[in-house]
């Protein structure tokens, strides 16, 4: 009988989408909505004096930028929502006294947050094909790099969610932490238009791996090597996974 | 195997300090119905919580239907059915969908016949659809009993089940338990009031401060704990209490108003009717007769003086 609980495993992933789904309207059209005035902002607005970043067109420039804000966000506020929110009113009991592995637990709650920013991703790309004219490179990559930002953000998310203790903590990583960070990774600049020592710094901010990543797998060309972008963000990976480790062996704010 | 659950030297210290569990040990067999009688900050719910894996030990060992409950935790806790003494509810779901994700997640094959019978049995079936939310907060409480049932368990925890339920849920209560019971769930409660551990319970174990302080069956219990006092209050006050009355239990109080006289229920001849016979041949009138069982306080205090003898 022991094994693993794969249904269990399942029911959990289904019910957490189950609940997006019911939600879909909010959790959709805001993104897209805002990724839309990004495109109509800086795409058209900048765009137009901007031209092109080296050969790429500079509306077609910020896409990989802009869906890569989209996913990091959402994957972190659905990661740290879904694990913060039964938290709150108490019901992780329910998961708790289940019989679900720590890893169980973890790959349902990450893997609906990440499907659903993946799902996101992909709605704003389809979005961008409506405002400037694209031709992804390398296809597979870029789906590629998309779920494993999507999967690591969202360990991270779920790390956030363990620890906040109450909502303004949750939503203090993403607003001063990810944004700025995700602004200054280089979702509307390449890297090597800034001056040093900026140039630098940047590339201590580890956001600009994965969308450089993620251009070069629309485009051919990013700011880093590609295979640095794939290691660091496995990196990040390990990281978050190692942490998330450590908080199920201790029961930090989970178990008293 | 007799034993469905096992717990040995399980304690519990949180990190404010506060050692809510002393090393316990505690055998329930399968089938019984079990309280825990205690009063608030005991440690009942530490210890239903160290079971089901809601608590982190701090030491100690937990076997459920013979599977431990950290190195074999999915087989221990499939056995369980936890219904918590918080109203723990998703308000935005429903009846039915909140047993079919407990189901699930207990690794259950979906089971609308059962799930349907289940939410008639708790009087939810109409209420099926409706968000949590428009439910009353007795009706919250069943669907917390229905997800700990909807996964058929075998050892079914309630904690506090009539704390804030009023006297119909509480007698629907009583008569699930006894189902299941029937059925051969094993039924671990926990209350305050002894006189609903003497209705439910086979057998009743008493804690305080985070000791278990004694495990018996309810009736041997009962008998040892089953005092009770008549308190008669007098026309007019006496000055001392006549020879013809004086008999062991027996006080004068209340500055002559009152005689509390102490009893043991159980006993054959609890000497009420000669009391009575001897206050009438005396000629003393009496304007109130009140009937009083002694408090969970008194047998802590009981208990833990007797803990303290048997230690000198
Ligand atoms: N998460 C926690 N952190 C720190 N102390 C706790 C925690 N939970 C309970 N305690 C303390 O542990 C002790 C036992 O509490 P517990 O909830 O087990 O009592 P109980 O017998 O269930 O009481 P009640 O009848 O009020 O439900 C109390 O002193 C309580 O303050
Ligand atoms: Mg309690």
């Amino acid at each position: 009988m022991t094994g693993y609980n794969l249904r269990g495993m399942w029911t959990l992933y289904r019910h957490e989408m189950a609940r997006a789904i019911r939600t879909s309207g909010q959790s959709i059209v805001a993104p897209v909505l805002t990724t839309a005035l990004y495109f109509v902002v800086f795409g058209t607005a900048i765009g137009s004096r901007m031209a092109t970043v080296g050969t790429v067109d500079y509306g077609a420039f910020i896409v990989p930028g802009l869906i890569m804000m989209s996913v990091l966000t959402q994957s972190i506020s659905n990661a740290s929502l879904a694990i913060y929110f039964p938290k709150f009113t108490g019901t992780v009991y329910e998961i708790l006294s289940a019989p679900l592995g720590y890893g169980e637990a973890l790959v349902a709650y990450v893997g609906a947050a990440a499907t659903k920013s993946v799902i996101i991703g992909l709605i704003i790309l389809a979005t961008a094909f409506f405002f400037v004219d694209l031709h992804i490179v390398h296809p597979v990559a870029m789906l590629g790099f998309l779920v494993l930002t999507a999967v690591t953000f969202s360990l991270m998310g779920f790390i956030i969610g363990v620890w906040a203790g109450n909502f303004e903590q949750l939503g203090f990583v993403p607003m001063l932490v990810v944004t700025p960070l995700t602004f200054l990774g280089g979702a509307f600049y390449a890297v090597d238009m800034l001056p040093e020592p900026w140039r630098t710094v940047t590339l201590f901010n580890p956001v600009v791996y994965l969308i450089s990543g993620f251009r070069w797998a629309f485009f051919g060309q990013g700011d880093v090597p590609v295979l640095l972008s794939l290691g660091m963000t496995g990196l990040f990976m390990v990281a978050a996974i190692a942490a998330i480790a450590w908080i199920f062996r201790t029961g930090y704010r989970i178990k008293p | 195997m007799t034993n469905i659950l096992s717990v040995q030297g399980l304690h519990k210290t949180y990190k404010s300090g506060v050692v809510a569990l002393h090393p316990t040990d505690l055998d329930v067999r399968k089938g019984e119905i079990f309280a825990l009688l205690g009063p608030n900050g005991a440690g009942k719910t530490t210890l239903i919580s160290l079971i089901c894996g809601l608590v982190m030990p701090s030491g100690g060992h937990v076997a459920v239907g013979g599977q431990d409950h950290v190195k074999r935790f999915r087989d221990a806790r499939r056995l369980i059915g936890l219904v918590p003494q918080e109203m723990n509810v998703d308000i935005f779901t429903t009846p039915m969908r909140a047993v079919r994700l407990t189901r699930g997640l207990f690794g259950k094959k979906p089971d609308d016949a059962y799930l349907e019978q289940l939410l008639r049995d708790l009087s939810l079936w109409d209420k099926r659809d409706a968000r949590l939310i428009e439910l009353s907060g007795g009706m919250k409480r069943r669907v917390l009993i229905a997800k700990a049932l909807s996964h058929e368990p075998e050892v079914l925890f309630l904690d506090e089940p009539t704390a804030g339920v009023d006297v119909e849920l509480r007698r629907d209560m009583w008569k699930l338990v006894h189902r299941l019971r029937e059925r051969g769930v094993t039924i671990i409660l926990t209350t305050h009031y002894i006189e609903e551990a003497e209705e439910m319970a086979d057998r009743v174990g008493v804690i305080n401060k985070g000791r278990l302080l004694l495990v018996d069956d309810k009736d041997a219990l009962m008998a040892r704990m089953g005092k009770r006092q008549l308190i008669v209050t007098l026309q007019s006050p006496l000055a001392a209490l006549p020879a013809s009355l004086d008999r062991p239990g027996l006080a004068l109080g209340g500055e002559g108003t009152t005689l509390t006289y102490s009893f043991d229920s159980h006993a054959g001849d609890t000497g009420i009717a000669d009391l009575m016979r001897a206050l009438q041949a005396e000629g003393i009138a009496f304007s109130d007769l009140d009937a009083r069982r002694s408090s969970l306080e008194d047998i802590f205090v009981d208990l833990v003086a007797e803990d303290r003898s048997r230690a000198a």
